[in-house]
């Protein structure tokens, strides 16, 4: 069983037991245009929710990604920084950023289910 | 006013045309209190010939030092300039073009930019190079900056044969952080064990060479302990002709090289405007400070450039920025690359060989003066005399024989009796033989 | 479109396509002649250079040729009407460019004998004085570089001054609308930047400014005219507020091209701005650079500026370059570059000066800013206003009268390209969508106002009509089609490399 959460920041993150994989949202992806570079968090670093933890560039803006819930980094998708391109393409899939193991399930529920973000981003497009 | 096209019938025409009835009535935001009725009581414009007049006598109360026997050095070189390269960088089209943000109709100055940043990588043995930055000093500041950014680590070692300004130029930059800058003593009679001093807080090591005595320093060993403790080597170069002459600070291992590009195309201009060099490692692109341009094509294929990585960049990233920087020193990058390629690989080697070669016989003539002591063991073009006496009061004495002598150390540290009697002169290709006999022959006559 | 004519050359008339100067290696050439060095002991500590370096080798007239080829690619405001907001294109007059290759100013070692330069010093002290004059300031540093060297030098008086008083406090606010340089600087001088919103009418929010302000501030770093080309028109009691609060007031003077002659920055209460002496004064810009950065200071930031500076001594000017408490420079914040500050900008930007006089500086501003409400009456019906005006020097566009026509602010200053004209500023400010910022400046005459405005019309209503294809493939006529800032990005080649060794890696 999983289940999708959303940040205001438009980040998702995709729970599957006490594992999330967490990206940008496909919103996101199309606001920062051509993606070049992505810095991404080291496996075994330990983030509390709201922490900076990587950094996307396109070619005019720079976003910080945020950690959405507290926990420890347990992968990064490294395939990302030579293909970048690959957030652009599948934001919601093939474009994760890392995977971060939840300490706090209850930090979920600070987070918008898929519904409630769509409402959000309708009022900014 | 010569530069302003209006004539007062098109300004009434376009005030006209905007609605108002006249000039002020644009200004009316400006709190009344503040808006000046009149032109404040200062001179009124006056004709080119005026202007000209006006500055051309007050540049003669100076001694140019062209027309003097120059020896100055210090981190600013009095080279010869070749003709082409003046008249190139005051083609309108780039004296008067903007930073080159459309790139469809900035190509000169991007690909420049980028002939640019590959000559200094070549002189530097690095593999990248930026689009340029201030000066040397602010280079130096940035390059500090940078390599607390890469180790996260609180702590710079300067050599203390960095040039003084550089240092406190650093010191400035970096006060207000949390960041220790540990500048070593400068004393040209003493070498120093850097590595020694080299602990977990180190961020970088930063060492000039040829250093502001002028010796000349074998980076490897630092390198490598730098290295061991996780440090960055930052290698400063203030003289870039050496380079024709010495090993890169990039073969003996530095991570950062950065320097003054005045040397090469730019004239001394009393100190400024100058050219702030900056090379690095490919893995440091990222947290490299200023502008840098890139290789693209365009959308037919053809090969272009453009500025790129700007997301470092303060109009992007605001307080995130590797650097507050905006401007850097375009046409003093065109100067340098313009007066490189007049030079190219063959040309530059011998200008290095013709400044080495006169600064060894300088060298050996001051050394047989009574009382003179060359200190170095090694130099490139410049070198440290001792001096009997105060070196300030000697050149002082020396300007009535027509020779701007050196540079005397205690301009730079005042405050240390110690380097009281030292002085720095440096010799390049401008300086003829009667330049030197002047040289010789007033220095024994004022030591006499 | 019809497809552009194929030449065997590469060549498109007088649109020469050029090599990099690295490709026009001919080894064993050189472009200059030099003697032959003495052959003699060397003394290089055995740190000889053993590797080649690297450089091509060619003769003077193909290096000439070169760059003349290349000078041929770039639009100048030589060539044409620059209209870029905020950067201020002006003339740029030649006698500055003569005067400042005086040997008495450029052929100056910087560490000359102080009696040797006088000439020098006292062209730096003459400038000061007018600098300080048309600012109504008591004080100034003149070594910075540039604008942003300048916010730097600003800011770090600001907190030296505070430091004395015992706290450096914490905060700078910056508005929305600021310069990137602002919050970049604040960040190096230590402060954490909150920001100030902006009004309905583009200026400073003052309600929303007092609720922020606070003993944990430091400064405000306001540039005024603002980024969106309006005065702040509550300027004086922003400055009151600030005070009151114990802060400071750096003034971004960015724009002083816009009050130069007209308003004394230092009436209106700031306590210290930095001037680009390469926009209001027209030091040339030269693709990027050198600027200069003098910055004015009130008498409470005066003890803190940096060294070195000019101060009249017995003999004559002298520079100070060492903090002495007999001179009142005990209290300097230090150093900020080598030597002593931009020189032959400061010989540009006072020949500027004294062409103009106090009567032409006056009538520099009102050119300026009737040039931009000559734009701004002109196109307001067709471009979509961001604020009423009058507005300053320069009028701010937005990109909602694009609004369903698939042409984006991007693509309509593509096609300004092919129009003859260089785009004004885009998407700067950050407050409004699609910023549109034109600058015309002072020198354009009403001619050229008129001919860019009917252009600007024209682009306007062939959006409108629905003809986004041609905008988007635009430009059409430049040197160069669209470049491919994406690919630059994600796979940056910064330099050149030779070939053979791009095989071997």
């Amino acid at each position: 069983m999983s289940e999708i959460y959303y940040t205001e920041d438009h980040e998702w993150i995709l729970v599957e037991g006490d594992i999330g994989t967490c990206g940008i949202s496909e919103f996101a992806q199309e606001q920062l245009g051509d993606i070049v570079y992505v810095e991404l968090p080291e496996p075994g670093k330990v983030v509390a929710q709201n922490d900076e933890l990587a950094v996307v560039e396109s070619v005019k803006a720079a976003s910080e990604i945020y950690a959405p819930v507290s926990g420890e980094i347990t992968e990064s998708n490294d395939e990302l920084v030579d293909e970048p391109g690959k957030i652009n393409e599948d934001a919601m899939g093939d474009g994760w950023f890392f995977k971060i193991r939840i300490s706090d399930a209850k930090e979920l529920e600070d987070l918008l289910d898929k519904a409630a973000y769509e409402a959000l981003i309708a009022g900014q497009r | 006013m010569r530069y302003l096209p209006h004539t007062p019938a098109d300004r009434q025409a376009m005030l006209a045309a905007i609605g108002v009835d006249g000039i002020d009535a644009l200004f009316v935001d400006v709190p009344g209190q503040a808006l000046l009725p009149a032109a404040l009581d200062l001179p009124h414009h006056a004709g080119e010939m005026a202007v000209e007049e006006s500055l051309t006598a007050m540049a003669g109360r100076s001694l140019p030092a062209g027309a003097a026997a120059c020896f100055l050095g210090a981190g600013a070189y009095r080279h010869h300039v070749p003709a082409a390269v003046d008249h190139l960088i005051q083609r309108s089209e780039f004296l008067t073009a903007y930073t080159p943000y459309q790139p469809e109709v900035s190509q000169g100055t991007l690909q420049y930019l980028f002939e640019f940043q590959t000559q200094v990588a070549l002189l530097t043995g690095m593999e990248v190079a930026n689009a340029s930055m201030y000066d040397g000093a602010s280079a130096c500041a940035e390059a500090v900056l940078m390599a607390h950014r890469v180790t996260k680590r609180n702590k710079a070692l300067l050599c203390g044969g960095l040039h003084p300004h550089y240092a406190d130029a650093t010191s400035t930059v970096t006060q207000f952080i949390e960041f220790d800058v540990d500048t070593r003593p400068a004393n040209p009679s003493v070498v120093e064990d850097l590595g020694a001093l080299i602990d977990a807080d180190t961020a970088c090591v930063v060492v000039q060479t040829p250093d502001l005595f002028g010796r000349l320093h074998d980076l490897r060993p630092l390198a490598a302990a730098a290295h061991a403790k996780g440090a960055l080597l930052v290698a400063v170069v203030t003289e870039f002709v050496s380079l024709g002459a010495v090993m890169s600070p990039g073969e003996m291992g530095a991570d950062i090289v950065v320097g003054e590009g005045q040397a090469i195309g730019n004239a001394l201009n009393f100190g400024g405007p100058y050219l702030g060099l900056f090379a690095t490692r490919q893995k440091f692109v990222r947290q490299m400070p200023g502008r840098v341009c890139g290789e693209t094509v365009d959308e037919d294929g053809r090969r272009g450039y453009v500025l790129t990585l700007s997301t470092r960049e303060q109009h992007i990233r605001r307080e995130k920025a590797t650097s507050n920087i905006c401007t850097n020193s375009g046409l003093c990058c065109l100067a340098f690359c313009i007066h490189l390629s007049l030079l190219g690989e063959v040309g530059l080697r011998q200008l290095a060989q013709l400044n080495h070669s006169g600064a060894v016989h300088l060298a050996e003539q001051l050394a047989a003066l009574d009382g003179v002591e060359v200190v170095n063991e090694s130099f490139f073009n410049e070198f440290t005399l001792r001096l009997p006496r105060p070196a300030e009061a000697v050149v002082g004495e020396l300007v009535g024989h027509g020779v701007l002598a050196g540079v005397p150390v205690s301009r730079l540290y005042p405050d240390d009796p110690e380097l009281a009697n030292l002085l720095l002169v440096a010799t390049t290709e401008t300086n003829s033989e009667g330049d030197v006999a002047a040289f010789i022959n007033a220095l024994r006559e004022v030591l006499s | 479109m019809s497809k552009p004519i194929e030449t065997s050359s590469g060549h498109r008339g007088l649109d020469l396509a050029e090599p990099l100067i690295f490709e026009l290696d001919g080894p064993g050439r050189c472009g200059v002649d030099l003697p032959e060095p003495d052959a003699v002991t060397n003394r290089l500590g055995g740190l000889e250079r053993q590797a080649a370096i690297g450089l091509p080798g060619l003769s003077e007239p193909q290096v000439v040729r070169h760059f003349v080829r290349l000078s041929r690619n770039n639009f100048a405001i030589d060539a044409g009407l620059y209209p870029l907001g905020s950067c201020t294109m002006k003339h740029n007059p030649r006698l500055n460019e003569k005067v400042a290759r005086l040997p008495g100013f450029a052929d100056l070692h910087p560490m000359q004998p102080m009696e040797t330069v006088q000439g020098a010093l006292e062209l730096i002290d003459t400038l000061a004085e007018w600098l300080c004059a048309l600012t109504g300031m008591s004080a100034i540093a003149m070594s910075p570089a540039a604008g942003a060297h300048g916010e730097l030098c600003g800011l770090m008086c600001i907190r030296a001054a505070l430091e004395a008083k015992g706290d450096a406090r914490q905060v700078v606010l910056v508005p929305t609308s600021a310069h990137g340089t602002n919050p970049a600087t604040a960040a190096i001088c230590g402060y954490r930047i909150e920001e100030i919103p902006a009004d309905d009418r583009g200026r400073v929010d003052l309600a929303a400014l007092k609720e922020k302000l606070g003993p944990h501030v430091a400064a405000i770093m306001l540039t005024n005219p603002n980024t969106c080309g309006l005065f702040e028109t509550q300027i004086v009691e922003i400055a009151e507020a600030v005070h009151a609060a114990g802060a400071y007031f750096y003034c971004d003077g960015a724009n002083f091209n816009a009050i130069v002659g007209k308003v004394r920055p230092g009436d209106l209460g700031i306590d210290c701005m930095h001037l680009n002496l390469h926009k209001t004064f027209s030091t040339p810009h030269g693709g990027g650079g050198p600027g200069s950065g003098p910055v004015v200071l009130a008498e409470a930031l005066a003890p803190y500026a940096p060294l070195p500076m000019v101060v009249r001594g017995a003999d004559g000017l002298e520079l100070v370059e060492h903090k002495s408490e007999a001179l009142g420079t005990a209290a300097s914040f230090g150093r900020l570059k080598g030597f002593h500050g931009q020189m032959g900008m400061f010989v540009r930007a006072l020949a500027f000066i004294l062409s103009h006089g106090a009567d032409g500086l006056r009538q520099v501003s009102e050119d300026a800013v009737l040039n931009a409400n000559y734009v701004l009456a002109r196109l307001q019906d067709l471009l979509t206003l961001s604020f009423p005006g009058p507005c300053m020097h320069e009028a701010l566009f937005d990109d909602r009268f694009l609004q369903g026509t698939g042409v984006s602010t991007l693509d309509f200053a593509k096609a300004m390209i092919d129009e003859g004209f260089h785009p004004m500023t885009m998407y700067f400010p950050l407050v409004v969508s699609g910023a549109m910022l034109i600058e015309p400046t002072e020198s354009e005459s009403k001619d050229s106002l008129d001919q860019f405005i009917a252009t600007m019309r024209h682009l306007a209503e062939r959006a409108r009509q629905g003809d986004a294809g041609y905008f988007a493939g635009a430009p059409h006529l430049a040197p160069y089609r669209r470049l491919n800032e994406t690919q630059a990005a994600r796979q940056p080649v910064l330099r050149w490399r030779p070939a053979v060794q791009e095989a071997a890696e």
